[in-house]
């Protein structure tokens, strides 16, 4: 079984997420309300084996991953890859060169 | 010239279209500046909601305009949460609108516009055909230490499978890769089958991704969590990295992006399959 945190983790890990995304008034969104519903929703009382709970658990942790994956990919690529094609200065710079400012470059032989 | 082709191509290339929007001609330079992605559109909407049509579908609104699809139709999911998820996308654009991150909607403008035109049969053969290329299936005879990985990392999943389905699969190190007999397909296609359009629509765009049915499989019926189903895909990948070192520019860019995408794709299964579950559990309370 694949190993999965604890559900409170989950739960606090989406609502910040969310935050992440909506700024401070998150806690009026769909979003919010419908999270905190499902996790109150889906919790039991003792120890006892629940497939539902199992598989809105892996559900959160699942949701949990794309809202995360998206946010790192998206910071990544607005430092990245967000400024679209670079110019030849700026790529040959990348690996430490200059381009050559004349014609020709310095010790170019005549 | 080129910026009326560009702004041709960003027209369709968007994942929707709103009748008046689509009108709207792009920035002329977006289209001069070479961007990565098809030039971005505004957030023309301040507030994004739901609400239930005809039928019990949900479907999305957009200050006071209902959302469509890129093919026209109305856009409309067969449960709350999902609506949910998608309307949360939504919200979550800033300045741009971004569909590179709305993976979500994305698979639902596929499931609803369907444009390649296939039927279940179809997406299932495809599904299958990529069990005989799949990565848990071939294994490396060099180096020592990557076949070690491969066979500790691999072969519990795949004997998870094999038991789950009763069914044989076996890995090979030989370029034409294992033998799958025949039994084994039909097994996963009578499986299969009891899929909805929709989530066979994620299950391939999952098995897409991972670039594998047994991992895919093993995600959808939650063996593997989405980190570790990712994780098994790149391998081979992490183990250079560990060898050679992280480049954050592209390794952990691609892993976010599988990542991301991987989600959505599990989630639009599980939330497409399971809307009269979801009923029953209400009429409990």
């Amino acid at each position: 079984m694949a190993t999965l945190s604890a559900p409170l983790r989950v739960c606090r890990g989406i609502l910040k997420e969310l935050r992440a995304q909506q700024g401070p008034t998150y806690r009026q969104s769909l979003a919010y309300t419908y999270v905190m519903d499902q996790f109150r929703k889906n919790k039991v009382t003792g120890e006892r084996y629940c497939r539902a709970q199992q598989e809105a658990h892996h559900a959160s942790q699942t949701y949990l991953c794309l809202l995360e994956s998206t946010r790192y990919h998206l910071a990544l690529h607005n430092l990245y890859h967000g400024t679209g094609e670079r110019s030849p200065e700026e790529v040959a710079g990348l690996v430490g060169l200059r381009l050559p400012t004349q014609p020709g470059g310095k010790g170019w032989e005549k | 010239m080129f910026r009326s082709v560009a702004r041709l191509q960003s027209q369709f290339g968007n994942a929707f279209t709103i009748s008046k929007v689509c009108q709207r001609s792009q920035h002329p330079r977006s289209a001069l500046k070479y961007s990565t992605a098809a030039a971005e559109r505004k957030r023309f909407y301040q507030d994004v909601s739901i609400s239930q049509g005809e039928g019990g579908v949900y479907e999305i609104n957009l200050d006071r305009r209902k959302l469509k699809t890129p093919g026209g139709k109305l856009f409309t999911v067969p449960n709350e949460a999902l609506a949910i998820a998608v309307a949360t996308e939504w919200d979550a654009q800033r300045d741009t609108l971004k569909f590179y991150t709305m993976h979500l909607t994305t698979l639902c403008n596929t499931a609803l516009d369907n444009p390649t035109q296939r039927n279940s049969d179809q997406m299932i053969n495809a599904a299958l055909k990529f069990l005989e290329t799949d990565t848990v299936c071939y294994r490396v005879d060099e180096p020592h230490g990557l076949v070690e990985l491969q066979k500790n990392e691999w072969d519990p999943v795949l004997h998870w499978i094999e038991n789950r389905y009763n069914v044989t699969i076996g890995s090979s190190s030989s370029i034409l890769g294992p033998e799958i007999p025949e039994a084994t397909k039909d097994t996963f296609r009578q499986h299969l089958n009891s899929y909805t359009f929709w989530s066979l629509t994620g299950l391939e765009y999952v098995i897409t991704q991972l670039k594998s049915v047994v991992l895919s499989m093993g995600l959808i019926d939650r063996q593997l969590c989405v980190e570790r189903a990712v994780l098994l895909s790149r391998l081979e990948e992490e183990y250079q990295i560990r060898r050679w070192g992280n480049v954050e520019w592209a390794h952990d860019y691609d892993m976010y992006e599988l990542r991301a995408r991987t989600a959505a794709g599990a989630l639009f299964v599980h939330l497409s399959s399971e809307s009269s579950t979801v009923k029953r559990k209400l009429l409990q309370d």
